[in-house]
């Protein structure tokens, strides 16, 4: 009873297309005038959430609570929330007015009442004398701002906005993010925003919500998304970083691109591997001297507007550099950091893992294929048995017959001096692989790995 | 040059084949010969008589048989057709082809194969064939022409806006009627006409499901006439009436189709 204070509450939903997950056990609350933006990159579910919570959708399990009311059965025109679509879903054969009483007609109220507040919505979206205009002759600035009228006219407890911006032009686009979080402030409604677009989400929320791959990644402030990411799908996904593998010396002590930086993070343990995330403008970036924490020499250097947007080589890495002094390429540089600038992730995971079943001494089942491994006799045909393999030794081709089995890349990150790639493997599971080889997001890929490379221990308690 | 009065004169010479016996039945509904061919001087007398109440009661009888057939049918496949494409819009993508191709199997088959099997299926389960039977056939063979027409139109709707319209508090049926409908009103509307069209001049499948109870339309009566020796003369001015309504009717067809096209 105490937690009267959200006004939205998504508990432990998930969503299935046969047996695709859309929505893997969401769990997030909103509280009475918020502004919450969902933001993920096409088909993480973001979209599917808002649906489910409009209604549109219907989830698979868990509940969805609106106002402290169970609505995860009820019908889209029976909840207290409004909609503005993405293409603004207009009735194109009712003018600005009609579009907007809609559903102050449906709820019969008066004339006069509806009247006035159709004026009063188009005074809040800056559209008066527009009433009896055609909808199709507006041009998609002005079509946004009749949805957004139309949906809010009916004071609803939450508005939910799907990416309403995402087909106006930039200049545009910044002018109506400006007055949404205007609007915001004057009519006191929740808010619940979906985008893709991260400069977005990071200007005009409250609390950004990261999704991917139909789980929530990370929810926080824009300032927390910003600077403290959780790990690092949402280093790379909100603005633009560094994220290299390093080593946790000791408390307050960190060891990447082969040299050891002071920091500001404690508690991970002695040499354990971390991520390191660092921002390009946090650097900085001088004629090498002594100060140089890194020497390196930069290879790209591009102009772009406020800042100069640097690529550094040193002890073979790459960081990319922002500083409004430019450096020739070429020119040797040093590059020092201040402790606190240096963000430290816990790595989740460190090498791939899979459920496997012995087939006999040497071969190994896992990934739904055969592996030859090395001959063994410690266990005996059918054992479960768990198969580790470091993210080096999974090799990628071109040519899909040449692996095992296939999959399609799905996340690609940067790591400096190595690529970190995500497969998405044809029976759903996750492979992860280190790579200096560049590849594409949705490649389709032949997947193999070397017997010696395949460590085959015990099986691990429900821990794949 | 040449070139292009050959092409012109090839073009306007096959129009004229087209048209020619429908521009003769015209000229010859302004005269009172009994047979086509005699010209006995320009006289409306066809015309007055056909619409005289008495003269000719059998081919007034039909007229108006053909015409409320037509409306009926016309208006229940509109029904019904709508309805379908509605739901068949709805359905996954792979559905809704099979749909599609099961709905055009009546349009391309024989019309002879619809009024066969239809009398078939009447007689089989001992149903009297009259005025219920041909408004049935003629709705059976309408209704996949309006779903043609009214297909295309939803395709072209926004999808959005049907949850639009839920999302500000209307009900399903709401929605259908104060959103749907409207958007898809020029499709039913051609749709509507094109069925009314087809219904007015239908011979083969009216034919099978007629029965002999002595119920005629305009194209049975036709049919009867002619085979009685000789075409009773105010079928002249009847076939002018009716080929100058459906001109019209066609004309409202293309230019709805026309302004959907600029919009």
């Amino acid at each position: 009873m105490q937690e009267k204070n959200y006004i939205i509450e998504v508990k432990n939903v998930s969503k299935y297309f046969g047996d695709k997950i859309a929505l893997d056990n969401i769990n997030l609350n909103v509280k009475k005038g918020e502004f919450v933006t969902i933001l993920g990159p096409s088909g993480c579910g973001k979209t599917t959430l808002l649906r489910s919570i409009a209604g549109f959708q219907t989830i698979s399990e868990g509940e969805i609570l609106i106002a402290g009311k169970e609505i995860s059965k009820t019908p889209p025109y029976l909840r207290p929330v409004n909609t503005v679509f993405q293409r603004y879903a207009l009735f194109p054969h009712l003018n600005v007015f009609d579009n907007i009483a809609f559903g102050l007609k449906l709820k019969k109220l008066s004339k006069q009442d509806i009247q006035k507040k159709v004026k009063s919505a188009l005074r809040m979206v800056g559209m008066t004398d527009y009433e009896y205009r055609d909808v199709n002759s507006l041009s998609g600035g002005q079509q946004q701002r009749v949805a957004i009228a139309r949906a809010i006219v009916n004071e609803p407890e939450v508005l939910l906005l799907d990416e309403p911006l995402a087909a106006l032009d930039l200049k545009m686009r910044k002018d109506m993010q400006m007055e949404l979080k205007e609007m915001h402030k004057s009519l006191g409604i929740t808010f619940v925003y979906v985008t893709h677009d991260q400069e977005e989400a990071l200007t005009i929320s409250d609390t950004i919500v990261v999704m991917s791959e139909g789980k929530i990644q990370q929810i926080g402030t824009p300032v927390d998304i910003y600077n403290e990411p959780a790990n690092s799908f949402v280093a790379d996904f909100i603005g633009e970083s560094n994220i290299l593998n390093g080593t946790m010396v000791d408390d307050k002590l960190v060891e990447f691109a082969g040299v050891q930086f002071e920091c500001v993070d404690e508690g991970f343990g002695q040499n354990v591997p971390v991520d390191v995330v660092v921002r390009p403008e946090d650097w900085y970036i001088f004629s090498d001297s002594d100060a140089s924490q890194i020497s390196g020499v930069v290879t790209s250097s591009i102009f772009k507007g406020v800042h100069y947007e640097m690529v550094v080589e040193a002890n073979g890495y790459e960081f990319i550099v922002q500083d409004y002094h430019h450096f020739e390429v070429g020119q040797k540089v040093g590059l020092l950091i201040k402790p606190f600038d240096i963000h430290i992730m816990k790595k989740d995971i460190l090498f791939n893992s899979f459920e496997a079943e012995i087939i006999d001494d040497s071969h190994v089942n896992f990934l739904g294929c055969d592996f030859e491994c090395m001959p063994q006799q410690k266990y005996a045909k059918g054992d479960k048995v768990n198969v580790e393999i470091d993210f080096g030794n999974i090799i990628l081709y071109d040519n899909e017959e040449d692996g095992k089995l296939t999959g399609d890349v799905n996340f690609i990150l940067y790591k400096g001096n190595h690529y970190h790639i995500t497969i998405m493997s044809d029976w759903g599971d996750d492979v992860y692989v280190d790579t200096n080889d560049v590849w594409d997001n949705g490649d389709h890929v032949g997947i193999g790995v070397l017997p010696e490379n395949i460590r085959i221990i015990d099986k691990k308690d429900n821990n794949s | 040059m040449v070139k292009k009065i050959l092409a012109h004169g090839y073009l306007w010479l096959l129009l004229l084949l087209l048209y020619s016996p429908i521009i003769i039945i015209m000229i010859y509904s302004f005269t009172e010969a009994k047979v086509l061919g005699n010209w006995s001087g320009f006289s409306t007398k066809l015309y007055t008589s056909l619409f005289a109440t008495g003269t000719h009661h059998s081919l007034a009888n039909a007229l108006i048989n053909t015409i409320t057939i037509g409306i009926i049918a016309a208006t229940v496949s509109t029904l019904l057709g709508t309805i379908t494409a509605i739901g068949a819009y709805s359905l996954r993508p792979g559905s809704r082809k099979v749909f599609s191709f099961v709905n055009n199997i009546p349009i391309l088959n024989g019309d002879i194969i619809i009024g066969i099997s239809l009398f078939l299926l009447f007689v089989s389960w001992g149903i009297s064939q009259g005025y219920i039977t041909v408004v049935l056939a003629h709705i059976t063979f309408c209704t996949p022409y309006v779903v043609l027409s009214v297909l295309p139109r939803l395709k072209q709707m926004n999808p959005n806006i049907y949850e639009a319209a839920l999302d500000l508090g209307a009900t399903p049926m709401q929605a259908l009627r104060k959103v749907i409908v409207p958007e898809i009103l020029p499709g039913m509307i051609s749709g509507f006409i094109l069925a009314f069209t087809l219904s007015i001049d239908d011979f083969a499948v009216t034919v099978f499901t007629i029965g002999n109870e002595g119920l005629e339309t305009l194209s049975t009566y036709i049919y009867s006439d002619a085979r009685k020796g000789g075409l009773t003369p105010e079928l002249r001015p009847l076939s002018t009436i009716i080929f100058i309504a459906v001109l019209v009717l066609l004309i409202i067809i293309n230019r709805r189709a026309g302004k959907k096209k600029e919009a």
